[in-house]
């Protein structure tokens, strides 16, 4: 197919449309004009803002004293710093996103082995698995809370019931664990799938090239499928990170930042939209977007190091 | 031989029971939707309850469509936008010359990595400042620049795909662009703006943030209505379920008919 398809570039070079520098300026212009549309779009709905944000940030400026307005150089980051919320909220980000991603990554690798798997009803066991991803955030929020968490009518206290354990006040007692419990419900699946889709695109002839060796199947696993795995538990990793860092709604739903699940996001909807504090709020969002390039890499790095500790390299 | 085969099975029962576990809050969600109010909150749970449709009466009652057509437009219409302006530039990205390729990518992906909590309070003031709050016009816009970088990734590992010669042929065939784009290369990767769109389609969908703080009542869409049936007085878990039910049915069940899209965009998108 290729040599076929190949051919006539050969018999007829002269006609190629794309040789010669004007061919190439031609086509260049013709690249920017498809590429500009997309980028204008881009950069005007999320690069402006964040501008805007930045200015604000330099701005003393509450929405209840419009008339207070002013510039005030970096008074705002000086007083995000020095209030202990921004702290707190960072170690809840941090906490909320980093156990959540672990934990997800983890069963979602489980997942995705077991599903790889031939057996009864696999199509099935797939399809309900992607489910919780598809779930609408705040309806998975609000059926959690009161449906399986509530503490004297929830289905999770009923289960503890039946194990001979005592009930417990998930949303007041534990919100950090409720919130969690929830992120990895909705992005096990995630993970899942992109973990998946990786083991299908294994070679099969190396696995069972293996196994004629003798190697067993832990052994298969840590030294063929983990390092082949590798770009995909990465992405998946760095994509759940970006995601869940941004996390509001079961926070907005489920505990309203109560007990330590005070998110990053959460903190600056509170600052902006009930506190009215444009300029201080402004300031929260600029250290978030810092804080969620750092971690963003952190989580990365980290990736990087634990895999090339292992020997395993591309 | 046997003890391998009683060990498969042994890992297919515990693969199912956690894949089961796993679903149970949906199950469960759509069994309350099911019930009587007064049998959806009691303990010991009701699990031979009297079925009853009323719950999904009283939720389009409370007027429901109007939050779910509110929904489905800003879903449908920033995920065509989403496409027409991603096409091109993933186009342009993978198959024609551009000059900086990698600085345009990570451009695009790093406006996801921001946080919207960064962008939110200039977009809020412009809007109220033009009038532009509660409208689902302006919405569907903002929708579109949270999910323009996806797309663009994906398109462009799709395109990447698409043999070159195909493309020169169709050069040397004397096609115009646009022929090109549409009669040629598009149809090879239907399956990946399929996902593409579909995944556009679900973050639209699900988007919590946005809409509960940027509508009111006119442009509202169905997630931050949701929270609008938890009352204090205690008996609202079954007609919760019957709203989250319907709330959900359009994106789960488009999800598990494009399954297998659905899967190759998110592997795709994110690796090539």
């Amino acid at each position: 197919m290729t040599a076929l398809m190949s051919a006539p570039t050969r018999r007829r070079p002269g006609r190629a449309p794309q040789t010669g520098q004007a061919g190439h300026r031609h086509r260049l212009a013709v690249s920017r004009a498809l590429l500009w549309p997309a980028l204008a779009t881009s950069i005007v709905l999320t690069q402006i803002p964040f501008l805007l944000t930045i200015y604000y940030s330099l701005q003393s400026w509450n929405m209840l004293r419009p008339g207070d307005r002013g510039f005030t150089g970096l008074d705002n980051y000086v007083s995000v710093l020095r209030d202990g919320s921004f702290l707190s909220s960072l170690g809840a980000t941090v906490a909320v996103t980093g156990t959540a991603v672990v934990v997800s990554t983890l069963l979602g690798m489980l997942f995705a082995v077991l599903l790889d798997r031939k057996f009864v009803g696999r199509g099935l066991a797939r399809t309900l698995m992607i489910t919780p991803f598809l779930v609408m955030p705040a309806a998975a929020a609000l059926v959690w809370k009161w449906s399986i968490l509530d503490a004297s009518t929830g289905m999770a206290n009923w289960g503890l019931g039946l194990l001979g354990l005592p009930p417990v006040a998930w949303n007041t007692e534990l919100p950090m664990v409720t919130i969690i419990l929830v992120l990895t419900w909705q992005y096990t699946p995630f993970v899942m799938l992109i973990l998946l889709a990786g083991l299908q695109a294994q070679d099969k002839d190396v696995l069972e090239a293996a196994a004629v060796d003798g190697a067993g199947a832990l052994r298969t696993f840590g030294e063929i499928t983990l390092p082949h795995l590798r770009q995909y538990v990465e992405i998946a990793v760095l994509l759940a990170s970006i995601m869940l860092l941004q996390v509001f709604d079961p926070i907005a739903i489920m505990t309203r930042g109560t007990g330590g699940t005070k998110t990053l996001s959460y903190l600056l909807y509170e600052r902006a939209f009930v506190g009215l504090e444009v300029g201080e709020a402004a300031a929260y969002g600029v250290m978030t977007v810092l804080v969620t390039i750092v971690v963003a890499s952190v989580a990365l790095r980290t990736l990087f190091k634990v895999f090339s500790k292992e020997g395993i390299d591309r | 031989m046997t003890t391998s085969r009683l060990r498969g099975a042994l890992i297919t029962a515990a693969t199912w029971v956690l894949v089961l576990m796993f679903f149970f809050p949906v199950a469960w969600m759509v069994f309350t939707a099911f019930k009587p109010e007064h049998q959806a909150a009691t303990m010991p749970p009701t699990f031979t309850p009297d079925f009853t449709l009323d719950r999904f009466d009283a939720v389009f009652a409370r007027d429901m469509l109007p939050y779910l057509i509110n929904s489905f437009s800003a879903s449908l219409g920033s995920t065509l936008l989403v496409l027409a302006l991603a096409i091109p530039a993933a186009y342009a990205l993978s198959i024609r010359p551009v000059t900086n390729v990698r600085d345009a990518l990570f451009f695009f992906i790093s406006t996801r990595f921001m946080p919207v909590a960064a962008s939110i309070i200039p977009v809020y003031l412009l809007l109220q400042s033009v009038g532009g709050l509660d409208n689902i016009t302006w919405l569907t816009i903002l929708y579109v620049g949270v999910n323009l970088p996806i797309a663009v990734w994906m398109m462009r590992s799709f395109l990447a795909e698409v043999p070159r010669e195909v493309i020169e042929a169709a050069q040397l065939d004397g096609a115009r662009l646009g022929t090109e784009i549409f009669r040629v290369v598009l149809p090879i990767v239907l399956p990946g703006v399929a996902a593409a769109g579909l995944i556009c389609f679900i973050f639209a969908w699900n988007e919590f943030f946005l809409a509960n703080l940027l509508t009111a009542q006119v442009a509202r869409p169905t997630p931050p209505f949701l929270t609008s049936f938890v009352d204090g007085r205690g008996q609202f878990l079954a007609v919760l379920s019957a709203a989250a039910t319907v709330a959900i049915v359009p994106v789960v069940l488009a999800g598990w008919i494009a399954q297998k899209q659905l899967v190759r965009g998110l592997a795709m998108g994110a690796i090539k």
